[in-house]
């Protein structure tokens, strides 16, 4: 071999940087993020698997109605009543922004920019008012 | 034919891996044996390739010199393309890695009415090259996010910049809009260049074929089919620690994701891609150009066989040469 003296600790290099995961994740445990689900409310306005994947979407949509088309109706999904609203509607139920949205976004590094305009509301604020 | 058959090869990954990612006991497979089968290979087959070329000696100075060379003092030196020593040949490589700058002397050459030929400086692809290349990178940091648990700081930074536009929700990254870009300019310049298609291969275009692939089964996987990115990750930095869980219900684009990113990992160390490690032993770009100051000793000379002058050999032949009429420098 020629030129080991220069190859040999580049491919080092680049196998360390590789293999950057697996040293990164050493001794730490992958969890399944735990939520903190309402209490007594079962039902959400659309399907559980539909709300883990693309809640984003519809919140996006009710954020494009709500703000820029002034469409603010309530909307029913099976005879309850819903406000199109990230703090009145969603967290009237899921009442923690840290023991619900955080808990997942965290885990997959997401940042969305909800907050940059929404106030989180006080939990328990939030559960007398639903009381 | 040879277009067509790489990308049907793609096609053919594409729907076993849709077909698999419907199957519970193949989704394991496609999920979890697969990834780190591939990933073996690619590592173990990248050393492999990179330590055989670097058994073969390179006794001579080759390097592609692109300007003055070191001469005369009151002679300028073109430094970067005519490096002398190894602190410019590290300046050349630098940017040479960073930078293609050997794609940004790319030359076109056309024949106009006359008929004439004509030269002309050609940036395309360097500029392409350039933007497939670092959306790749980007691409590849961000998702380590997947892969980390705890997530590095610099993961978080690079999506805030990447997504900085705010488009959508989920955001839209400029490096997934800008990766598709360059890869569909890298093949149609394959495909409407004469002189390109005409030097084409099918290991050309499978790459690019798988590339775009992935990009594309990625940006659906992001906007169109999604999953739920949290199940995903179990399943990801379970990999990379040694303990990955299967999650249940993921659509089967995930598994089409997944295995195009595998025949990628297994393809790398046997083809072209292999550029990557390539790139720094290019003996036409890390050598010095310097054989005028520096006698460079081939290393496979046989130390027994000492120099032979000219006047020694004509001593030896003299008589021969005379005979046979050759002239001589000494009667």
């Amino acid at each position: 071999m020629y030129d080991a003296g220069k190859i040999i600790p580049g491919l080092i290099i680049f196998v360390g940087l590789m293999l950057f995961a697996i040293f990164n994740n050493a001794g730490s445990k992958v969890e399944a993020p735990k939520l903190e689900k309402p209490v007594g409310v079962k039902e959400c306005v659309k399907p559980v698997k539909y709300m883990k994947e693309s809640h984003m979407e519809l919140l996006n949509v009710w954020r494009d109605e709500v703000i820029r088309e002034g469409k603010r109706e309530m909307i029913e999904v099976e005879g309850k009543l819903y406000e199109k609203s990230l703090q009145n509607g969603c967290m009237r139920c899921h009442t923690s922004k840290k023991k619900f949205c955080d808990v997942c976004h965290e885990f997959a590094s997401v940042y969305p920019y909800c907050w940059d305009c929404h106030v989180a509301p006080q939990a328990d604020m939030a559960l007398q008012e639903a009381k | 034919m040879r277009v067509l058959y790489p990308f049907i090869a793609v096609l053919a990954l594409i729907v076993v891996a849709f077909l698999g990612g419907k199957v519970t006991g193949l989704q394991y497979l496609l999920g979890v044996v697969l990834p780190y089968l591939a990933f073996g290979v690619f590592i173990v087959g990248f050393a492999n390739r990179v330590i055989y070329w670097a058994k073969s000696p390179v006794p001579f100075r080759i390097p592609t010199t692109c300007g003055q060379g070191k001469s005369l003092p009151w002679i300028k030196q073109d430094r970067l393309d005519c490096p002398n020593n190894k602190l410019e040949v590290t300046g050349r490589m630098i940017l040479e890695v960073l930078l293609f700058r050997s794609l940004f002397r790319n030359t076109k050459a056309e024949i106009h009415d006359g008929p004439k030929l004509v030269y002309g400086s050609s940036k395309s692809l360097w500029l392409f090259a350039l933007m497939f290349h670092y959306s790749f990178l980007v691409i590849v940091l961000r998702h380590l996010r997947l892969f980390t648990e705890p997530i590095p700081f610099f993961v978080p930074l690079v999506e805030f910049a990447d997504g900085m536009m705010q488009i959508g929700a989920p955001r839209l990254y400029m490096t997934d809009a800008i990766f598709l870009l360059a890869i569909a300019f890298l093949f149609a310049r394959r495909l409407t260049l004469r002189h390109i298609r005409y030097i084409s291969l099918p290991a050309d275009y499978f790459p690019l074929f798988l590339i775009f692939a992935i990009g594309l089964t990625g940006i659906l996987m992001r906007f169109v089919y999604r999953v739920d990115i949290a199940a995903v990750k179990q399943l990801t930095a379970g990999l990379a620690s040694f303990s990955p869980v299967l999650p249940e219900g993921i659509h089967s684009i995930f598994f089409i994701h997944v295995t195009l990113v595998c025949a990628l990992m297994v393809y790398f160390p046997f083809s072209k891609l292999m550029h990557m490690g390539g790139v720094f032993l290019s003996p036409t770009r890390n050598m010095s150009n310097n054989s005028r100051a520096i006698r460079h000793i081939n290393p496979w000379n046989d130390p027994a066989i000492k120099p032979h002058s000219y006047a020694a050999y004509e001593d030896e032949f003299r008589d021969f040469m005379k005979d046979a009429d050759i002239p001589v420098d000494k009667e």
